[in-house]
């Protein structure tokens, strides 16, 4: 009833191409934009926008990214925090080495680095097959958070290693208090997720997805596989180190090597087990899941057993909790979450009569 | 020289453990084909629970016996539980499942045995061998005792595998199913029991070394994140090679102390240690995509 194609007809060829086709679709896309830019500033408060809005509009960006090249382009990728640290950094760097550089300008060359970062990251890929091309983004994930660690010129040689970008500014607007980050974020996150959403379904998404499927044939069927397999990791990687960039300066508002490790990059790599892999709708969820399910649990936990057993029992119960669900979610649905909204959505078509 | 080949060989020694790690990854991934992320997890847990059940005043081989039994119904468990639903997946699927598992263990390794670094003392002496007392032209260096102990152990342990492999009945199914699962089962052999005997195989040798680990660096958390090291040991090793597992993890251990001390005195800067292995196998696959030993698989449409 509320949600059906029935009487949408497609007259023109743009209506056939077109990015939603459903009127409903579109209606909900406008009104998830709406609450977002203008219903959250007005309603929420500063924790909400600020610990939980942000990081999951952040994280949710890295999961696109990291699905483009492990979900869609099916190669495996476990250093994504590795590329995450490359944007920061380079943010970090022309924002104190260039400083008349417009912040967004800044974000995107930002993204170009680890893009660039990503390519070479790749190469191998041409040579080396599924698993062992896990190898490959571990070398990343311990050489960067080597490099930035130990090169002090990165953090411009402060002790700590741990760096304060100064402040931003977006075309003179000072960009200061957590509404205005977030609003810089989702602003960010919405163009980018265009972005995606237009890669993936046009000839690129495409040729990514035939190469996920099955290589020989994607390549015998022309698919030239060194520029195709690179541009994934370049796509990925940008998408990477913006969010990482993102994370730096708009929502912890420092940046260290320590941020960037290998549980951050797993993280992530739940997420879009969780969300769904190569779906983008699924990276959201999978973000939203993986950032909110630690709070609610600790919640709950503390509601129920914080007389009982100590902190770092709630922290081992924790993981414990996390790597069961991952385990339940790959067995039970391994298309993730995405798969169940999807499943909804077929239901709502159809609905009340089923058949 | 003589520091140069005091250094290789203390690398050497330390790649054996890498090697120990790497030959329960090999084993599981040779009968069943899933890349078993949680070896380095399996590895702490064993630690733990022995290091546990000695600290309750248990006697040290009745401890060793219990932990042993521990990690067969572990492995047991976890063949059962996790992996048989997810038969027939894509291996990238198993992959993440074990980075789940990982995550599970460890949780439940510290809430059943504690968070804090153990201790573990298994009586073997740790005094430095002068090779030049022994040898009247050796060279004058350092040898740690509990290196060659550790040393001699993987090499019992590996002969102990092989001959596990080579003439008992078991160890011919499971060499069948990891050559042709479908074949081996044609003929017979039960899939399922064998997955589940080489999981309890690799239950055991992570306990070799977890207590190998364990009474060099402590029982901590941090076993499972050195057991990283282990994946570069197999990348250039090939998957599937047991001889792989040990060669790779002599030249990853060899090669990444010497590394620490040349090229990190060149850099300036320490803590080379940390990415070069992974570096190394990454030069190594571009030559060798699967490993110095590994079966080179010809893709079929």
């Amino acid at each position: 009833m509320i949600y059906r194609e029935a009487g949408q007809f497609k007259t023109t060829y743009a209506d056939d191409a077109s990015m939603l086709p459903l009127r409903e679709d579109r209606w909900f896309i406008w009104g998830l934009l709406a609450v977002a830019f203008i219903g959250v500033p007005l309603l929420a408060n500063d924790y909400w926008i600020g610990a939980i809005l942000t990081p999951f509009l952040i994280y949710s960006l890295a999961s696109i990214g990291l699905n483009i090249i492990t979900g869609v382009a099916g190669q495996l990728n476990l250093g994504a925090a590795a590329f995450m640290a490359v944007g920061a950094f380079s943010a970090y760097n022309f924002q104190l080495r260039i400083p008349e550089l417009p912040l967004i300008i800044n974000f995107l060359f930002s993204g170009f680095i680890a893009a660039g970062v990503g390519v070479i990251f790749g190469l191998p890929s041409l040579r080396i097959k599924g698993l062992y091309l896990a190898v490959t983004s571990l070398a990343a994930q311990f050489l960067f958070e080597w490099l930035f660690t130990n090169v002090e010129w990165f953090y411009n040689y402060v002790s700590s290693g741990s760096v304060t970008p100064a402040p931003m500014d977006v075309f003179g607007i000072a960009i200061d208090t957590p509404i205005s980050k977030y609003l810089l974020t989702l602003s960010i996150v919405a163009v980018l997720t265009l972005v995606a959403r237009n890669l993936l379904r046009s000839r690129i998404g495409r040729q990514w997805r035939a190469i996920h499927d099955m290589e020989v044939s994607a390549e015998v069927i022309g698919i030239k596989m060194a520029q195709t397999k690179l541009l994934a990791f370049a796509v990925s990687s940008f998408f990477l180190g913006v969010a990482g960039a993102l994370y730096g300066f708009t929502y912890l508002g420092s940046i260290e090597a320590a941020a960037f490790d290998l549980h951050q990059s797993f993280i992530i790599l739940f997420m879009i087990i969780i969300g769904g892999m190569g779906s983008l709708v699924g990276s959201f969820i999978g973000a939203a899941f993986i950032l909110l399910f630690p709070i609610f649990m600790s919640q709950v936990m503390h509601a129920t057993l914080s007389g009982v057993v100590d902190q770092g029992m709630l922290g081992n119960l924790e993981l414990l909790i996390f790597g069961a669900l991952i385990i339940f979610f790959l067995i039970v649905e391994p298309a993730g979450l995405a798969r169940l909204w999807q499943v909804v959505k077929n239901k709502l078509r159809m609905w009340p009569f089923p058949h | 020289m003589d520091f140069f080949l005091e250094v290789l060989i203390a690398g050497l020694l330390s790649g054996v453990m890498y090697s120990l790690v790497a030959l329960g990854f090999v084993l599981i991934f040779k009968a069943s084909g899933v890349f078993n992320f949680a070896q380095g997890t399996m590895v702490l847990f064993a630690a733990l629970a022995f290091v546990s059940l000695l600290e309750s005043g248990i006697n040290f081989w009745i401890s060793m016996l219990l932990t042993f039994g521990i990690m067969v119904l572990l492995g047991l468990a976890i063949e059962r539980v996790v992996l048989r639903p997810l038969i027939n997946q894509s291996p990238i699927t198993l992959l993440m499942v074990t980075i789940g598992l990982s995550f599970f263990l460890e949780g439940l390794a510290q809430a059943l045995f504690g968070n804090q670094v153990h201790a573990l003392d298994l009586g073997i002496s740790d005094d430095p061998i002068f090779l030049a007392d022994y040898w009247e032209n050796a060279p004058d260096i350092l040898i740690s005792s509990f290196d060659i102990f550790a040393a001699l152990t993987a090499g019992l342990l590996v002969a102990v595998l092989a001959l596990f492999f080579n003439k008992t009945k078991h160890g011919r199914a499971l060499r069948a199913v990891s050559d042709d699962p479908a074949a081996a089962q044609s003929v017979g052999i039960p899939l399922q029991h064998v997955t589940a005997l080489v999981w309890a195989v690799a239950g055991f040798v992570a306990l070799v070394a977890g207590l190998l680990w364990g009474s060099r660096l402590g029982v901590q958390f941090a076993l499972s994140v050195i057991a990283l090291k282990a994946l570069p040991v197999l990348i250039i090793g090939g998957f599937t090679s047991i001889t792989g597992a040990i060669v790779g993890g002599l030249l990853i251990g060899a090669s990444e102390k010497l590394a620490e001390l040349y090229v990190g005195e060149w850099f300036g800067i320490g803590g080379i240690e940390n990415w070069f292995p992974y570096v190394l196998a990454l030069v190594f696959l571009l030559f060798r995509p699967n490993g110095l030993f590994g079966e080179s698989r010809i893709n079929r449409v």
